[in-house]
């Protein structure tokens, strides 16, 4: 996590069995690990009620373990585009007790979290650990196009091209981060691109 | 008499001027003469006669072509114009509280008849005649708030008020000072202003939403902030900074005078009686240099302000790239003696 951090940045936690019948994990990549950690700190029985969806991302690791956890239910899912759909009906139709977890990167946290903030779940009841890679959501506030993982400072727009610096200025409303033109007063000026979010 | 509207454009040829009664009248932010952020709130009543302050809600030679301007905006990027879908309420009470105070200070520019719901507004200005049911958006060309703000002066935010917080819920926003409504929209009095350095550690902001939470219907409050704008820019969005970005390095010596733009915002603070919400108008006032310093008392202390700035709050203004061409332009006309206490011009 970023060393100095400003107010609108997100804070997040670490994942902690809550009291409730009803819990959904979300996860993707090394978030499992929350997880799984977490798992020694439960009662026993906790995982009966549980359903975990996962999103196992490029190194396609961990989904054995969460098996291991013999929850209620387990979804895996290729992209949370495509988790999105199932996401937000089950939000939609939970019971009043859900229990709500996220945990892995920032992007996933964030996205789910906007989706449960639709669904009227108060952000402050929501469990987060962030695990993995430090890569962002930027929303570029001049074309509004919505760039995902990156991981340089600055960064290139994907949708309008513009070099952008990645501000700690975040949305939970858009799960994003703000990126605002970094050579707007002189477009001549390249300042080096560096990896600032691995 | 009424005032005189000018024709004139924040845009392309930039023929917006102060006339010079709107010179003198120009609410010059700094009654001493350095600058550092404190929580200057004070309630907001009615001051002297030919000041911006003679009414609350204030109007002025810019009236037309600033509406103009937002029109223009708006059409671009609608999406400066937002209010969640529980603000409707509030929209009201801020479409009451515009009409009632426009009416109340420019009774030959602005007329307000009410029979029980049944309202008829007529602004003479912008060639408006509207009769509609009040708390019924169907009879209104835009929601309440979209419709009052095309009509009045100034950004207008609104926000609710819940768990002993403000969020930006809804708003008009087409002459900002470089932040995005879009973005900061549904946040949290501390979320919206995390990117203002300094005033976190010095609790400004713990201290200005206690304030702010207490504001009780009846009693506005008011506050000025300011920072500068090269060309008489109203839309210096973050959306649009890559278009007037570049306008930065193009202050030379010769310039300065017509260029550079002392921007302040007189920024008010209502309850509003329905919805329980706060409303924020951001009222924005543009002076050149050339206009200012013909107040030769603004002209030192602008000076003394501008050249001891930490360079914190310089970058964060905007003005580092100019700020040297700028205070060298002024030292030209500070010779170092006293100035006044208080605001006004001597």
């Amino acid at each position: 996590m970023a060393a100095k951090t400003i107010i609108s940045r997100p804070i997040y936690g670490t994942l902690s069995p809550q009291p409730g019948k009803h819990h959904l994990f979300i996860a993707d990549a090394e978030g499992a690990l929350a997880i799984t950690d977490m798992a020694g700190k439960a009662p026993p029985g906790f995982f009966d009620g549980a359903e975990i969806v996962f999103i196992p991302g490029p190194e396609g690791k961990h989904a054995v373990a969460l098996e291991a956890l013999k929850p209620a239910q387990l979804h895996i899912a290729p992209s949370f585009a495509s988790l999105l759909p199932r996401l937000k009906h089950t939000l939609t139709n939970a019971h009043m007790g859900l229990r709500l977890y996220l945990a892995g990167t920032e992007g996933l946290i964030g996205q789910a979290m906007q989706v449960a903030l639709e669904a009227g779940i108060d952000n402050t009841s929501i469990e987060t650990e962030h695990r993995g890679s430090l890569a962002r959501r930027v929303q570029c506030v001049h074309c509004k196009g919505i760039t995902e993982n990156v991981t340089t400072q600055p960064a290139t727009c994907s949708h309008c091209g513009l070099l952008l610096l990645v501000r700690d200025h975040y949305s939970r409303r858009l799960a994003a981060f703000q990126g605002v033109c970094i050579n707007a007063e002189d477009r001549s000026e390249s300042p080096p691109i560096e990896e600032a979010f691995p | 008499m009424g005032i005189t509207f000018r024709k004139e454009t924040f845009r392309d040829d930039y023929t917006f001027r102060n006339s010079p009664e709107h010179i003198r009248r120009f609410p010059f932010p700094f009654n001493e003469d350095s600058y550092m952020y404190a929580v200057n709130i004070e309630p907001h009543v009615v001051g002297p006669k030919g000041s911006v302050l003679e009414n609350l809600i204030d109007v002025d030679e810019h009236y037309v072509a600033e509406m103009q301007d937002r029109a223009l905006v708006l059409a671009e990027d609608p999406l400066r114009c937002q209010s969640l879908p529980h603000m409707t309420l509030a929209g009201w009470d801020l479409l009451e509280l515009l009409m009632e105070q426009q009416a109340l200070g420019y009774p030959e520019h602005f007329t307000l008849e009410r029979s029980g719901d049944r309202w008829r507004w007529i602004n003479g200005p912008l060639g408006i005649d509207d009769t509609f049911t009040f708390g019924d958006t169907s009879t209104l060309p835009y929601g309440p708030m979209e419709y009052i703000t095309r009509q009045s002066q100034g950004d207008f935010c609104i926000l609710d008020q819940r768990d002993g917080n403000l969020w930006m819920d809804a708003g008009m926003v087409t002459t900002q000072a470089d932040w995005s409504l879009d973005f900061d929209i549904g946040m949290n009095f501390f979320e919206w202003h995390a990117p203002v350095p300094l005033a976190h550690e010095k609790g400004i902001f713990t201290r200005a939403l206690k304030f702010l939470t207490n504001i009780q219907q009846g009693k506005p409050a008011r506050r000025l902030n300011w920072t500068m704008t090269i060309n008489p820019r109203l839309d210096t969005s973050p959306e649009n900074y890559h278009k007037w970005g570049p306008d930065r390095a193009t202050v030379t010596p010769e310039n300065v005078g017509q260029k550079v733009h002392l921007r302040v915002e007189l920024q008010s603070f209502w309850r509003l009686p329905r919805s329980n919400a706060i409303v924020f108008p951001i009222r924005c006032y543009l002076i050149k240099m050339d206009e200012l310093v013909t107040q030769p008392k603004w002209a030192r202390r602008l000076h003394r302000v501008i050249r001891d700035l930490p360079e914190e709050l310089a970058a964060y203004k905007g003005l580092t790239r100019y700020r040297p061409t700028l205070v060298e332009w002024l030292s030209g006309l500070d010779d170092g003696s006293p100035t006044s206490p208080g605001f006004g011009p001597d």
